[in-house]
């Protein structure tokens, strides 16, 4: 067990990732379909727990499939890919809840916590943070071009489908190291909110991104001193403390 | 003249039906092809094979390094984005390994101004967003502009101004230019050649000896290009 201040560390490094991929995810407006996303993790931690291994390795396997399936679905851009994707991930849900057996297991993988981090989950969690901060910094251009539009994108030789592919795997990578003190339920929360906040307070590019990263790093701090101060559940105050966030943002009046 | 496209029998299909057909035609440097064509016609589907967003059948050759600037007709991008020009011509020198370049010079050569590259590109008119593609476009500096209907924004007065530029733009860098269009003082004032197309090739050939009434009709359908042709004097009419 690792003491509290790496947890700190870790929560604000995934914060940071979770910030910047949320930016990018809400230009893209693929937010909703990343959001929910994170509950395709459940019946993965549930097949670790049955398995007796690591969560996070259960968790990860069924996010990177989850991943694979969003992106085909999203390259056949057909009508039904949203249908298909709330099916999925509702009987994600579902199947992940009749895994669990125990009503305090099921807790802890819906909404986190970080009771007995440990060197591996910490190392693990650090690097995933850290590979999705500098590999969207590398991508940044190409997305913000895509972002703008994918013909131009393609006319400008970049690989829209395997960019896109990217951007997906980072998102699940971001929601991983987010799920040990967040959980499978709200861990898509720091992705979305900090970023709708920052859309609201900002008007350019690169003040949106920092923003973002900002905001979604100040609800994980002020969640922990709140959390430690009134015990509660980190999870849940961090996301309660976004959701605060973006309701004072939205008394500034848009120009 | 060095040929500098050629394309041969070119098909293209959505889900089995086919958009476009049997189209053939050359472009040299320095030359400027018009494509004419009614809408749905697959004048956009033509130009998204040319540059390989789109697969096809039959043949597209460019010759090898041909570097291809597309300055696309709409831009479904979400008017809230918080981006600018200036954001975009960055991101574009970023993603093309371009060291040196600059925001103001590629602004100016496109006749907008530095007020321009600090505006979210919802926020800008029709013309200042259509030079804003052109210049994005220009970024890398290609040798072929294709430009879709570079007009189709924008009102009567500014049309012309577009067209201008496209063409001064041509004179100083020494570029070839493929350019849908639907205007036909254009077609014969800058064409080198026109390509009529409807699902397939109608006519390619010099404006002045390629197009004629009968062409025209083939193309459009009887009495149709008449309207065609002729509903933007009608607008400057209508707004006179």
């Amino acid at each position: 067990m690792l003491s509290p201040i790496y947890s700190i560390i870790l929560a604000v490094l995934a914060a940071a990732a979770a910030g910047l991929v949320g930016s990018f995810a809400l230009m893209k407006k693929t937010v909703l379909a990343g959001d929910v996303m994170s509950h395709v993790a459940i019946p993965g931690l549930g097949l670790a727990l049955i398995w007796n291994i690591n969560p996070l390795i259960g968790g990860a396997a069924t996010l990177l499939l989850g991943a694979i399936i969003i992106w085909r679905l999203e390259e056949k851009t057909s009508l039904s890919s949203e249908a298909a994707i709330g099916v999925i991930f509702a009987s994600s849900v579902a199947l992940g809840a009749l895994l669990i057996n125990s009503k305090e297991e099921l807790i802890d993988a819906l909404f986190g916590g970080f009771g007995g981090l440990s060197t591996n989950e910490f190392i693990f969690g650090v690097a995933a943070s850290l590979f999705v901060i500098i590999v969207l910094w590398i991508l940044r251009n190409k997305l913000i071009i895509n972002l703008f539009s994918s013909d131009l994108a393609a006319s400008a030789n970049i690989n829209t489908s395997g960019l896109n592919l990217w951007f997906i795997i980072l998102f699940a990578l971001t929601i991983l190291s987010g799920l040990r003190f967040l959980g499978a339920l709200l861990a898509g929360a720091l992705i979305i909110v900090p970023a709708a906040a920052a859309r609201q307070l900002t008007h350019s590019l690169g003040w949106f991104i920092g923003m973002s990263t900002l905001l979604s790093v100040v609800s994980v701090i002020l969640g922990f001193i709140i959390s430690n101060t009134y015990g509660l559940e980190l999870g849940p105050t961090v996301v309660v403390v976004a959701a605060g966030i973006f309701v004072l943002s939205l008394l500034k009046k848009k120009e | 003249m060095d040929k500098l496209l050629s394309v041969k029998n070119l098909s293209v299909s959505f889900e089995g039906k086919p958009v476009i057909s049997g189209i053939s035609f050359d472009l040299s440097v320095g030359e400027n092809l018009a494509i004419i064509g009614p809408n749905g016609s697959g004048k956009t589907v033509l130009l998204k094979s040319l540059i390989g967003i789109l697969p096809y059948n039959g043949e597209v050759s460019w010759t090898p390094h041909t570097k291809i600037g597309y300055v696309p007709q709409k831009i479904d991008a979400d008017r809230h984005l918080p981006l600018t020009i200036e954001n975009l011509l960055h991101a574009k020198a970023g993603a093309i390994g371009l060291k040196k370049f600059s925001v103001k010079n590629s602004l100016e050569e496109v006749g907008l101004g530095h007020s321009a590259a600090k505006t979210p590109i919802g926020h800008l008119s029709g013309g200042e967003f259509q030079r804003a593609l052109i210049a994005f476009a220009l970024l890398g500096n290609p040798k072929v502009l294709l430009f879709d209907e570079p007009t189709a924004s924008i009102d009567v007065s500014g049309e012309e101004l577009i067209y201008e530029l496209i063409h001064e733009l041509q004179d100083k860098r020494g570029i070839s230019a493929i350019v849908v269009s639907h205007d036909l003082s254009f077609v014969y004032n800058y064409a080198t050649n026109v390509l009529c197309v409807n699902k397939t090739g109608l006519c390619f050939g010099p404006p002045e000896k390629t197009l004629n009434a009968q062409v025209l009709e083939k193309v459009y359908g009887p009495h149709k290009y008449f309207h065609h042709f002729h509903h933007k004097d009608q607008e400057e009419h209508k707004n006179a």
